[in-house]
């Protein structure tokens, strides 16, 4: 199962506490982590990316291994370790004001 | 009627507060959303238990939330997955895409920037939420960058009401300093076809076949501000008002000066009389007095605090021009507030309730119609928007 950390606020809108373990079917890169995130938990569409575009939302990033993944191509292979479910993806809203 | 329910959005949460027909003991239920922007929830006339919220986020964008129990608990309408064989679920409660089919939607491409250069369409949030007269599934949003949607499954849905921006002018919008946001949507009780719309910085629109073809209703608007003070659109308007027994009567807060029309926006005439100064945000009616019209001058359009410190709201019995300052109970020095378009409304008990919500966190309650003004809450976030429901 991949882990997923969300922001404080998603966590709320999609009423889970903790971290979300999800299952990836093929490749585990952001594109199918967030196709996975948003089939589980639709009230999550729109909110880390465009629902048209795909585009990841302008104050939102992307962290796993202690690396920045932000500016990543959606489809280029995350970690092993994510893969494995040894290490957490974290999307983080970008520190922006109050 | 057994009481009311005041609806409150603010900078970082909804708040509800709920008293008998009294209006002197208030609970006070919230923060809803907290740490999310509401810029607006009402209640459905159709249904009183049907409420809807705008929650936004400059992070994570705009949710709408549903709730069918008062307020009780909040749902993201379609957010739930359904079981096989109806999955995936829509979860578009929060998808407003502008149209741009071919048939309606190919035009609208751009509008002006505020240097008058093209610029694309871009969703940002819901201004506004205006739920149906009768129909608790049916919902308008006026959204920015300005357009209108319907939903007539309670939310989960979005269409736009592409024949606003496409009715001519809507190249030539700009935005004002708040964004170019549709803020005002008006449904005439007598005829279910007619809705009126303001949108800031275009001005006033109505349509008379239910959103299919629209035009402006700005003559009479004058504002210095842009380059041709009469010009059909481009009137920075605030907020428009209407009573439901008079639905061709509309009053109207302008960017500068308050306007009337009596003949459903076809002219307007000026009203600001002896206010001291007619600059403001909202505007609204008694419900019980088609007449008897409140707003709340504000010093200027870059002073956006009451003028002398006064926190004054002036009433007109007369439908404009002579207006009479209510203070009682309102702070009469060193308040610098503002208090917005949406943030003001009444009740329709036998005593009218008039309420509004300031960008320092009070909401002030006068069941008189006026008179007399006591804060139910000192210390919200900044209140953006205050709905009434009067609770059978």
């Amino acid at each position: 199962m991949i882990r997923v950390v969300l922001p404080t606020h998603l966590r709320k809108l999609a009423r889970v506490d903790g971290e979300v373990q999800l299952h990836v079917e093929g490749k585990v890169t952001q594109r199918s982590i967030l196709d996975a995130l948003e089939d589980r938990y639709p009230m999550l569409r729109g909110t880390v990316r465009d629902q048209v575009t795909y585009k990841r939302r302008a104050f939102v990033r992307f962290f796993a291994c202690s690396q920045d993944l932000t500016h990543e191509p959606p489809d280029t292979p995350l970690p092993d370790t994510v893969a494995a479910g040894a290490e957490p993806f974290m999307i983080v809203g970008a520190i922006a004001g109050g | 009627m057994s009481g009311v329910r005041v609806l409150v959005g603010t900078r970082k949460g909804a708040f509800v507060l709920s008293s008998d027909a009294k209006r002197q003991r208030w609970d006070i239920s919230g923060p809803h959303f907290a740490g999310w922007e509401i810029y607006h929830l009402k209640g459905s006339p159709a249904d009183p238990n049907r409420l809807y919220a705008s929650q936004s986020s400059g992070w994570f964008g705009q949710i709408i939330q549903r709730s069918s129990d008062g307020g009780n608990t909040w749902e993201v309408p379609g957010g739930e997955k359904m079981p096989e064989p109806y999955d995936p679920p829509v979860g578009g409660s929060n998808k407003f895409v502008y149209d741009t089919s071919p048939e309606t939607g190919k035009p609208l491409t751009t509008h002006q920037w505020y240097d008058g250069t093209p610029h694309p369409w871009e969703f940002k949030r819901v201004w506004h939420l205006e739920p149906s007269l009768t129909d608790p599934d049916t919902v308008y949003a006026g959204v920015e960058d300005a357009a209108l949607f319907r939903s007539t499954d309670g939310a989960q849905t979005w269409h736009e009401l592409a024949g606003l921006r496409g009715h001519g002018s809507g190249s030539s919008w700009q935005p004002g300093a708040g964004g170019m946001c549709l803020h005002t949507i008006l449904l005439d009780p007598s005829d279910p076809q007619r809705i009126f719309i303001a949108i800031s910085s275009a001005g006033a629109f109505r349509t008379g076949d239910g959103g299919k073809t629209w035009q402006p209703i700005n003559h009479g608007l004058h504002s210095l501000y842009i380059p041709d003070p009469t010009a059909e659109v481009g009137h920075c308007v605030h907020r428009i008002a209407m009573h439901p027994s008079r639905p061709s009567v509309l009053f109207m807060q302008k960017h500068w000066d308050v306007m009337r029309s009596d003949d459903a926006g076809e002219s307007w005439h000026e009203i600001s009389g002896n206010l001291p100064t007619d600059f403001g945000f909202p505007i609204d009616v008694h419900a019980h007095e088609p007449n008897t019209i409140y707003v709340v001058p504000i010093k200027s359009d870059s002073e956006h605090f009451p003028p002398d410190g006064k926190l004054r709201v002036y009433r007109s019995r007369t439908g404009g021009n002579e207006w009479e300052p209510l203070t009682k109970g309102l702070p009469q020095s060193d308040c610098y507030v503002n208090v917005l378009r949406d943030a003001m409304a009444v009740d329709s008990l036998d005593s009218c309730g008039v309420y509004f919500g300031t960008t320092g966190g009070q909401v002030y309650a006068s069941p008189d119609g006026g008179d007399n003004w006591a804060p139910i809450v000192r210390d919200l976030p900044a209140v953006v928007s205050v709905e009434v429901q009067s609770l059978p």
